[in-house]
């Protein structure tokens, strides 16, 4: 590095005091062990910041792929050494790399930067050390930098820095749902390593979610607090790459933070009106028929479909003419087993059950944390309805017999992945 | 055929706007004379429209129809608050004035249009409320007090005029809130403030609407045939936080439960107010699907609701938070 450095341009003025000649002075001189000097002893600031990432990654565990792989290709070779030890740790992963988002990136940059700071403090006090030339600073502040946001991290850094401003001063974009499609990719990459990691998702047949055009997605209810529904709205982001519309009770608007989540997130309220209006605009609307029948029965009936609402549902898709794709989770279930309701207390509060499963309220605020169950979801065949005519919708017998098809083939669905998943939680 | 228009309320600054814009429209237009009506002499300028000072709760209003050979009546004198009426003045003039004028208008048999200028309150606002309304739908909650009850009435008496009077065409038009210092409807007042009450924990989506479309849509019901009832809101959403910010005006969030009481008091010495049928909407937010004015009335509206707001802002004094907001 300190071959680079200009004369006057870098290092700092006046460092070369009474005992040493300055930094410049040195490389100017050109004797190769006293120029070589600098960059050896420089060599535990630049370790700091490149070392913390390998020790980070050693104890998330697989957690936690950060772009460390990427490093070593662009490393200096004194930071080369450094990791050297360490790189067994970060090749074992597996080749996909995981986006970093943006909190991820401020932190490891706040971090990096902390971290060269404190070195550079350290470096100026001590009395024997020539300093470190400003240059190697900048170039581990640098590398820090394209450590955590890769190789373009100056146009991501001022991307991220764009958004944030345009967040700032309100200059977004929302649907007349509320759907907000920045709000909402944040969201999904933190509900990554919970869906990957905690639950083990595996997710079949994502190919019945058509590309394109309307369509509903019609699912089995369960697990105590509706996390299924985010799991799904999260596969089918990850995987289709087009955002599902999930239909919610009315409950979910009426409770503060937690409606106005549901709102930028693209739910909205389950009902007829919602549901034509989203179908036909080609949305994908997500839609648990069995509701709080679902979610609250207990543990003893899992996996077991309540009655699937009224079929309003299929009268919907009807209208729309768009295809219903059944949707079946195994998982859920096992996250919050509820084993016993507090009916009298959960109406005084207005809600339609109050859990107790085995850590809630037992273990207060640890009782919250969901079972590590793995979770397949599988996205059924669509069971088209453009067969019918629109005003078919107000044939009852017509939307019962297709209720049961669907709620049929649900279950049926789920009695399959139980079997091929075996136990609910290894 | 040459129109005699009557607009009611002219004192308060829609009516008064429209009054002036019809009485420009004139002679070329198919407008012979515009009457104002209002129990208070209007402060602004009325133009060439000719104010007759009466209360439409007087069987007087009857008499101002026959003598005038009114045919046309627009009726604007439903207002969710007034300066000059105290309390429940307020229903008294929007339920009653609305009786004796359509009484009035069921014996006069010149009268062959009326239009109503609703609100969009009357569709309520509830957690249980879709997500766009639709004309025909009806309100689903939060209909039970203040203004939006009044409104319904107001509508449920039109329609019950339009049953006994059948050769009359019948306008309807649901309105959202006009956002422009001049009008002082709720939620500019609000946005003008200096900071922004609201509930902790729900971030309403708004619409609002531009004074011109709004004057367009009354002009063009007055001078063409357009029975039916319409949703008047521009197109697109805004989230209260983002208004907020957009404005550059900092938002004080607080409790649901104390939102309409004592914090209300704390907020007024800061300078800003939350009329009291506000308080709904600005918790679970409202959206109209303007389709049927385009479809069926025939008009598009020319601002989206962030074009209304981005004006809006620059009517109004800028926030506190201005240097980060806004895209000035």
């Amino acid at each position: 590095m300190s071959d680079t450095s200009k004369i006057g341009s870098a290092g700092r003025p006046g460092r070369g005091g009474t005992t040493s000649p300055s930094a410049a002075a040195r490389s100017l001189a050109g004797g190769s062990a006293v120029a070589r000097k600098p960059p050896t002893k420089a060599a535990p600031a630049q370790k700091a910041p490149v070392k913390k990432a390998p020790a980070k990654n050693a104890t998330s565990g697989p957690a936690k792929k950060t772009s460390a792989k990427k490093a070593p290709a662009r490393k200096t070779p004194a930071a080369k050494r450094a990791t050297a030890p360490n790189a067994g740790s970060g090749t074992g992963e597996r080749p996909r790399l995981r986006a970093v988002t943006a909190e991820d990136a401020a932190a490891a940059a706040a971090s990096a930067a902390a971290e060269a700071e404190r070195e550079t403090r350290t470096a100026g006090a001590a009395p024997l050390s020539a300093g470190i030339p400003l240059d190697e600073i900048v170039g581990a502040v640098i590398q820090g930098a394209q450590r955590v946001l890769g190789s373009d991290w100056d146009t991501r850094l001022a991307e991220l820095l764009a958004t944030i401003r345009r967040r700032l001063s309100g200059d977004y974009e929302v649907d007349e749902f509320g759907f907000d499609q920045q709000i909402t990719e944040v969201l999904t990459s933190a509900v990554e390593p919970l869906a990957e990691k905690w639950f083990r998702l595996e997710v079949r047949g994502i190919e019945n979610i058509p590309t394109e055009g309307g369509a509903l997605l019609v699912a089995n209810h369960s697990g105590t607090v509706p996390i299924d529904g985010i799991i799904t709205g999260y596969a089918v982001n990850k995987y289709s790459g087009r955002h599902l519309r999930p239909l919610g009770a009315d409950l979910v608007f009426s409770l503060p933070f937690v409606g106005q989540l549901a709102r930028k997130v693209g739910a909205t309220l389950a009902c007829q009106e919602d549901a034509e209006r989203l179908l036909r605009t080609g949305e994908l609307a997500g839609v648990w028929p069995e509701g709080f029948k679902g979610i609250g029965k207990p543990f003893a009936e899992r996996y077991k479909l309540q009655r699937f609402g009224r079929g309003g549902f299929v009268s919907s898709a009807m209208r729309a003419q768009v295809p219903i794709v059944p949707v079946s989770i195994v998982g859920a279930e096992e996250i919050y087993p509820l084993i016993g309701n507090v009916p009298s207390l959960a109406r005084l509060l207005g809600v339609p059950y109050l859990p107790i499963t085995p850590f809630f309220p037992l273990l207060g605020p640890l009782g919250l944390i969901p079972l590590p169950s793995k979770w397949i979801i599988e996205f059924g065949e669509p069971i088209r309805t453009d067969a019918y005519e629109p005003d078919a919708a107000d044939d009852p017998m017509l939307l019962f017999n297709v209720t049961d098809q669907v709620r049929e083939t649900i279950q049926q669905t789920l009695y399959r992945l139980l079997g091929d998943r075996g136990s609910a939680f290894f | 055929m040459s129109r005699v228009v009557l607009v009611t309320g002219v004192a308060n600054p829609l009516a008064s706007v429209t009054a002036r814009r019809l009485a420009e429209i004139g002679e070329a237009g198919g407008i012979s004379r515009v009457i104002g009506i209002d129990t208070v002499v209007p402060t602004g300028d009325l133009g060439g429209t000719k104010f007759v000072r009466a209360d439409i709760r007087t069987p007087v209003v009857g008499k101002v129809l026959a003598v005038e050979d009114v045919d046309t009546v627009v009726h604007l004198d439903v207002n969710s608050h007034r300066s000059n009426a105290g309390g429940g003045g307020s229903k008294e003039l929007n339920v009653i004035g609305t009786m004796q004028l359509l009484a009035a208008c069921q014996r006069a048999s010149t009268v062959t249009k009326f239009v109503l200028g609703s609100s969009s309150a009357v569709y309520g606002t509830s957690p249980r409320d879709p997500a766009m309304w639709s004309e025909s739908m009806s309100a689903r909650g939060g209909v039970r007090s203040g203004f939006p009850k009044d409104i319904v009435e107001v509508e449920s008496y039109v329609r019950g005029f339009a049953r006994r009077r059948p050769d009359v065409i019948i306008t309807t038009l649901r309105g959202s809130q006009i956002l422009d210092v001049a009008m002082h409807s709720p939620l500019s007042d609000y946005f003008a403030g200096s900071v922004l009450p609201a509930t902790i924990g729900f971030d309403p989506r708004l619409q609002f609407l531009h004074l011109d479309d709004a004057l367009n849509v009354i002009t063009e019901s007055v001078l063409e045939d357009r029975p039916g009832t319409f949703n008047v809101s521009a197109d697109g959403v805004v989230l209260l936080s983002q208004a907020a910010r957009r404005l550059g005006r900092p938002v004080i969030v607080l409790p649901s439960l104390g939102f309409a009481g004592v914090s209300r008091r704390v907020i007024r010495a800061a300078g800003t107010d939350v009329p009291p049928d506000l308080h709904r909407l600005l918790t679970y937010g409202r959206v109209l699907d303007n389709s049927a004015l385009r479809e069926i009335f025939g008009y598009e509206p020319m601002y989206t609701s962030a074009e209304v707001l981005e004006q809006f802002r620059h009517q109004i004094r800028p926030g506190i938070l201005a240097a980060f907001g806004g895209n000035a």
